[in-house]
């Protein structure tokens, strides 16, 4: 064994109050680190797991657009005027839907994508009426997408294949018409096709809005509903590998498809803010949280300094340089911050898995947190590293120690 | 035979600037030869601390040139300087700066641990050879602040030998002790001039202890007023 570190181990095990007491600094500031990091991980991930029940990564459509003059004029001095532009609907539908899916599906990164027809419509029973939307969808490929199986309360999302005129309605929706699986439910859609439909499942999502407007039904019907022929589709739903990257991928998306691109974060802007807002509060309290145990870290080094005057005096004087010194003390800040690191992981382990026990109940169910290995690697190298720094410059001063003046006293 | 040359200063100039400037030390030459026991005595505050430290390397804040084995010392880095320490020079103080957390067998090893040529184990078995020399072996592992002064002051020469340094410096090394332990210190000074062939300079207020070496050298004001030859 090196004598820098046979020093360094020396001086904290004959110091193991004040060892423990740096140690237990840092414990606990990496341990409630971790532990605030994991929070806001579990928390996005649920949040953004709810997202991803209704919103694709990315979305593409045909943007509504104001009439534009048909000549181009590039003649400063005249400006084309259009007198009461209004907006063309003529091309809400997506060109040769299917050729933009099959391109879509040989792209690398898509993993799946679909067609989607959205539809404004009256649920009707008797004299009362809900407005809401219906889905035109694909069930197979928007389940693959939405997990749509995993919100059923009652039915099957397979029946719907299988029905025609089938349905799968929000129960906010069934409850108000006291309406059953197999009943009929009738619609009439914004441009005035009335349809009878079969319920064939209910859904319940988190989303109390959600569930008392919104319904399932199969592409042709939609179609149908909306007066269109079956190559009308007003939405292409895209999901991709990795749904962080949907912002800058969407750019690439509206090249290869010559429609407009939205992502799920642009569409989710509000959460997204205070998912932001989030991140930056905790990430804040745990940064302070690791400065104070920083400083307690600096201070007990410094003090081990103080004392150890003597000791580094005798060390130059027998032929340890500034290096040796600075070595011996870094080696000192380098065992507490391993020991107290070391601890702190397993504090934020019981941490998490105390907190991940709690059974909040509603959407929610167990409190959204998990051990996430890539905190802890973060959180352990952080400790390391704040610590080092802490120790960094008591050691320096005791490495620039004249021996001499300690002498003379 | 003409013996060698083994420490030379030339000309050496010390100020001190706190708290007004002050020349401690004023063109300080001298030589000291291979495996002489040399004392240096003097009035307190003439300066023989402040040229102590400067002979063993520990102040390189000075005037003038320091040669030791015929290398130039003056101008080293701090490093270098300490590598040169670690190797060549033992120094004994008046009070017995050892490592209070150590036992007296490792503070004894720790120079030798630092110098890197010699196995852990040849090092312990040295360090023994060194206490026995002392006459201090059975203390060799109590933790160097729970023995006496006099066993202390022995520690921190057995310390001072570990690496065989060519010379071996003390600065009143004899100065807290009573005449018994000032003696076994005196003898043992005499015993490694004149058969281990290490040169010894001891800064000292006993006249005795002075009368008992090869040369004493006699300090007034930060100079040098008798060589002693
Ligand atoms: N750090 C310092 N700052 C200013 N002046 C100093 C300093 N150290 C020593 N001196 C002065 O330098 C002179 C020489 O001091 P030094 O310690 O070398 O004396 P000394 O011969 O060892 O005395 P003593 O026998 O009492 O130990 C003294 O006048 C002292 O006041
Ligand atoms: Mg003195």
């Amino acid at each position: 064994m090196k004598v820098n570190t046979d020093i360094a181990q020396t001086h904290l095990k004959s110091n193991k109050k004040q060892t423990m007491l740096a140690s237990m600094g840092v414990t606990v500031g990496i341990g409630v680190f971790i532990f605030m990091i994991s929070l806001v991980v579990g928390f996005n991930r649920n949040s953004d797991e709810g997202f991803f029940k209704t919103t694709p990564h990315i979305r593409i459509f045909q943007e509504d657009k104001l009439s534009q003059p048909l000549l181009n004029i590039v003649d400063t001095n005249v400006s084309p005027i259009i007198i009461n532009p209004t907006i063309s609907n003529l091309s809400s539908t997506l060109l040769n839907p299917s050729k933009i899916i099959s391109d879509l599906k040989n792209e690398e990164d898509v993993v799946t994508a679909t067609e989607h027809v959205s539809v404004s419509l009256f649920y009707n029973n008797g004299h009362s009426q809900i407005t809401g939307q219906a889905s035109g969808v694909n069930i197979i490929e928007a389940n693959a997408m939405f997990d749509i199986e995993s919100t059923m309360l009652a039915g099957d999302i397979q029946n719907l294949v299988s029905t025609p005129n089938g349905i799968i309605i929000g129960v906010g929706i069934a409850d108000k018409f006291n309406i059953q699986l197999n009943d009929n439910i009738s619609v009439i859609s914004a441009v005035g096709v009335s349809k009878i439909l079969k319920v064939v499942g209910v859904f319940s999502t988190s989303n109390a809005a959600l569930d008392e407007s919104k319904s399932y039904v199969n592409l042709p019907m939609s179609q149908q509903l909306l007066k269109q022929n079956s190559s009308y589709v007003t939405d292409i739903f895209v999901n991709i590998k990795d749904p962080n990257k949907a912002v800058a991928y969407t750019d690439h998306l509206e090249k290869i498809t010559g429609y407009n691109a939205e992502d799920w974060q642009t569409a989710n802007e509000a959460a997204m803010a205070s998912k932001k807002t989030r991140r930056v509060m905790f990430g804040a309290i745990s940064l302070a949280i690791l400065l104070v145990a920083a400083f307690g870290i600096y201070n007990i080094i410094n003090m081990t300094v103080k004392e150890k005057l003597n000791d580094i005096a005798i060390l130059k004087a027998i032929g340890f340089s500034g290096k040796d010194v600075l070595s011996i003390f870094l080696k000192e800040t380098f065992l507490i911050g391993l020991i107290g690191t070391s601890l702190g992981l397993i504090l934020a382990y019981v941490l998490i898995k105390a907190v991940s026990g709690i059974y909040i109940g509603g959407n929610i169910g167990y409190f959204p947190i998990w051990i996430e290995p890539e905190v802890f690697i973060m959180g352990a190298a952080i400790g390391m590293f704040i610590t080092l720094m802490a120790g960094y410059i008591p050691a320096r001063s005791a490495a620039h120690i004249d021996p001499i003046e300690i002498f003379r006293k | 035979m003409e013996k060698k040359i083994i420490l030379q200063t030339n000309n050496i100039v010390k100020y001190f600037h706190e708290p007004v400037k002050f020349k401690a030390l004023k063109d300080v030459s001298f030589e000291i030869k291979e495996s002489e026991f040399l004392t240096i005595t003097g009035k307190s505050g003439c300066g023989k601390s402040t040229l102590m430290y400067i002979l063993s390397t520990m102040d390189s804040d000075y005037e003038g040139e320091l040669f030791i084995d015929g290398k130039k010392i003056s101008g080293q880095s701090q490093d270098q300087l300490a590598m040169i320490r670690n190797k060549n020079i033992g120094f004994v103080f008046q009070f017995h700066y050892l490592l209070p957390e150590f036992t007296c067998l490792k503070n004894i090893m720790i120079p030798a641990l630092k110098l890197g040529v010699k196995s852990y184990e040849q090092i312990e078995y040295e360090a023994y050879q060194k206490l026995e020399l002392l006459d201090i072996k059975d203390q060799a592992l109590k933790p160097a602040s729970k023995i006496s002064g006099g066993q202390q002051q022995r520690v921190a020469i057995a310390r001072a030998l570990i690496n065989d340094p060519k010379i071996i410096m003390g600065d009143e090394p004899t100065g807290n002790l009573d005449s018994k332990n000032a003696k076994v210190v005196l003898d043992t000074f005499k015993e490694l001039s004149q058969e281990g062939g290490q040169t010894i300079i001891v800064v000292t207020h006993d006249t005795d202890f002075a009368k008992k070496s090869d040369r004493t050298i006699v300090m007034a004001d930060g100079e040098i007023i008798d060589y002693g030859y």
